[in-house]
């Protein structure tokens, strides 16, 4: 049993203030959504969280069972068990799927450990076949020339080769025609019910119908502002944001 | 399966494995002392090239031929109009030129003097021999310590010696070949080798004789303020075909080290010359090399070249197509980290009609680090049916790297055809932190990228080769992250 303790956060990019005062406890085998309209901090939030360079933690802390990640180097954060799902992956010409993915398995082992490249290619082929993934995608080089539905295609693979206890999942569902979301979603519905806990970040309902979610929080000028069930989600697909905006003026 | 598991990109094996151990820099890093026996003192004048024809016991056209070259070496300008000033940093008056045991090497490693032979051991050199190699030659300083040809090698009457031998022993094939692809005047550099050679290879593959294995040489620098100038010749009769491998290291001193070689290569008619450089000198060492091949009539000549380590390599090996559809090829990876500058590049110059040449040159700059690549492509007008394909790529790591691309690709007349392309890269603070999430640390992330970018090339080297090249990589960016 794992535990995401996202407490008081507070992160800047430069001197703006972009999240201010999120907190929020994810237990393992959840799923939490956070909507909100654009530019409310979603997205910074989750590489914050992962450690991104370019993102000052000004107040608060992340835990991870307990213990601070703050000060972990990014790869520290993604071996004690939390993924990223990028909304926009890097592409990494000539570097295959295959031997990106081998390299990230094999940095989870311990010094002089040798991975057993069989074993590998068996595992990677199970959760190929989970995914729906024809075999030679992995040969392909990692987002180089894909399209939007193949490189989501390829952070969910990789979140299902590297088992992190937690996922981050920034707008996976933008820039997907219906078809796509349903074969990302239905990857994503293969991981649950076990020990992965997922924190899922989108701008529109949508995706809701796919992957349903435990927990929907409403994510408001960088902190969340209304909690419920999945019920929340369809309440604001009818009402729009704006219907938020005029229950804070309220408040 | 198979076809995915091809893919891998090869791990890197632990030393003694490595078939191509020699040339890991943090392993070349050690020096043992040794006593010379024959020293030409430091400095250059007739009197130091006196001495070494003279323990060389050279022919009289020989000496003649290295006092000619002292002249045009000392006639001849710094390139420093088109160069970079770093040249002006040696000083020649300060520098060995000549340091050796002895002039015969040894054709057995138990009589290699123990001195020597424990640092061709450190660095895995018999081992490797017994293992795949059809011979090697290992040169300490000035002179080859060892040099062997397997038997089965030997007996189809192939030539594989050390320059100083050669001329001692073969003479008049050596005379008629040397000096002819790269003449004395040819630049400043290749005018000091022509003075003060000493040692490198010497291979004459006989009519129709395939080497099926590698052919290696190991240039080891172990002498402080030290010259290494070793010539090499390789002549391919008709119809013959080698792979010629050399690696390189030199601990790192706090004074600069010249390296200054020759190479030159003949490829008679439909023979085929394969010559591999995995240069990764300590970043001390000035490494100013000429090398030029000639492919006659239907010959191939490829050079796959990769610079790693010294501090300035400028090197662009070349090929004159001489005969009707020769066929001339640079491959060509250049690593330039912190304090290093790799100016290196390709030379195709078709002299006959349905000739074809293909340049793929990658550099990588990291930090400080400056790569430049230049090229010369001449095709006459006079010409039919000649094809030159260019490729020139570049990848910039962090902001301060350096890359410059100066072709000159000269093409008269319309019935040939050229191809040029030329592209910068750069491996941004997104894509390391991208791979950064997936658990691997900064270095292993850039090593990666980089990997990445010259994958395409090193999967056309040999095994051996490939895998001792990315394990150099992820050396050189283990040591780019502070």
């Amino acid at each position: 049993m794992s535990q995401l303790e996202i407490k008081d956060l507070h992160v800047s990019i430069g001197e703006k203030a972009i999240v201010k005062g999120f907190s929020l406890t994810i237990n393992s085998g959840e799923v939490h959504a956070i909507m909100g309209p654009n530019g409310t901090g979603k997205s910074t939030l989750s590489k914050a969280i992962a450690g991104h360079p370019d993102y000052t933690i000004t107040g608060g802390d992340v835990l991870l069972d307990g213990r601070s990640i703050l000060a972990m180097q990014p790869d520290e954060r993604a071996r004690a068990g939390l993924f990223l799902a990028f909304q926009y992956p890097s592409e990494i010409p000539g570097v295959t799927i295959a031997n990106f993915l081998r390299a990230a398995v094999q940095a989870r082992m311990a010094e002089g450990e040798e991975l057993d490249a069989t074993g590998y290619y068996k595992r990677l082929y199970s959760k190929m076949d989970l995914l729906k993934i024809d075999r030679k995608f992995t040969s392909r080089a990692v987002n180089d020339g894909f399209s939007g539905g193949e490189k989501k295609r390829c952070e969910i693979l990789q979140m299902a080769m590297l088992e992190p206890k937690f996922a981050l999942m920034d707008e996976t569902d933008s820039g997907l025609d219906i078809d796509a979301l349903r074969i990302v979603a239905e990857g994503v519905n293969a991981m649950r019910g076990g020990t992965l806990g997922i924190l899922m970040i989108t701008h529109y309902q949508r995706l809701l119908d796919y992957i349903v979610p435990d927990h929907v929080h409403v994510m408001w000028d960088g902190r969340i502002v209304k909690s419920g069930d999945k019920s929340l989600a369809l309440e604001l697909e009818a009402k729009g944001y704006d219907w938020v905006k005029q229950e804070l003026a309220k408040a | 399966m198979p076809d995915l598991a091809e893919t891998i990109l090869p791990e890197a094996p632990d030393a003694a494995a490595n078939p191509v151990a020699g040339i890991d820099q943090t392993k070349g890093d050690f020096q043992y002392n040794v006593d010379y026996e024959f020293d030409a003192g430091t400095g250059l004048t007739e009197n130091t090239i006196r001495y070494i024809s003279s323990v060389k016991k050279e022919a009289p056209w020989i000496l003649e031929f290295r006092l000619k070259a002292l002249q045009t070496f000392l006639s001849k300008p710094m390139p420093t109009h088109w160069a970079t000033k770093d040249l002006d940093n040696i000083h020649f008056d300060k520098i060995r030129y000549y340091l050796s045991q002895g002039q015969k090497p040894k054709r057995t490693w138990d009589e290699v003097p123990d001195d020597i032979k424990r640092t061709f051991e450190r660095l895995g050199i018999p081992e490797q021999e017994r293992k795949f190699l059809a011979g090697v030659e290992a040169q300490f300083d000035s002179e080859a310590a060892y040099s062997n040809v397997k038997d089965i090698v030997a007996k189809q009457g192939v030539i594989f010696a050390n320059s100083t031998e050669a001329l001692r022993e073969h003479p008049e094939i050596f005379r008629k070949f040397f000096g002819k692809v790269i003449p004395t005047g040819d630049n400043k550099f290749s005018a000091l080798n022509s003075a003060v050679f000493s040692g490198g290879s010497f291979i004459y593959v006989p009519k129709g004789v395939k080497v099926a294995q590698p052919l290696q040489a190991y240039f080891r620098i172990n002498a402080e303020n030290f010259g290494q100038f070793e010539r090499t010749l390789i002549i391919a009769d008709e119809g013959a075909e080698l792979t010629y491998m050399e690696g390189c290291t030199a601990p790192k001193f706090s004074t600069s080290t010249l390296h200054s070689a020759v190479v030159e290569l003949v490829a008679l008619k439909g023979a085929k010359i394969q010559y591999i450089t995995v240069q990764n000198w300590a970043n001390n060492v000035f490494n100013l090399v000429t090398k030029r091949g000639v492919a006659h009539e239907e010959a191939t000549i490829k050079w796959i070249d990769c610079n790693i380590g010294s501090r300035l390599t400028m090197k662009y090996p070349g090929v004159v197509l001489k005969g009707r559809k020769a066929r001339g090829e640079v491959i060509s990876i250049a690593l330039a980290n912190d304090g290093q500058h790799q100016d290196t590049g390709a030379k195709m110059i078709h002299a006959a009609d349905e000739t074809t040449s293909n340049i793929v040159a990658k550099s990588i700059s990291v930090g400080q680090g400056r790569s430049t690549y230049r090229g010369v492509v001449h095709i006459p007008k006079h010409l039919k049916g000649c094809k030159n394909n260019t490729e020139c790529d570049a990848l910039l790591i962090n902001t301060n790297s350096r890359t410059d691309t100066y072709p000159a690709i000269t093409v008269r007349g319309d019935a040939n055809s050229v191809q040029h392309e030329a592209s910068v890269s750069k491996v941004s603070e997104e894509q390391i932190f991208y791979m950064q999430q997936r658990g691997l640390t900064e270095a292993q992330a850039m090593s990666l990228s980089v990997n990445g970018f010259v994958n395409d090339l090193a999967s056309q080297f040999p095994m051996e080769y490939s895998v001792e090249l990315k394990r150099l990589i992820d050396l050189e960016m283990e040591g780019s992250v502070g």
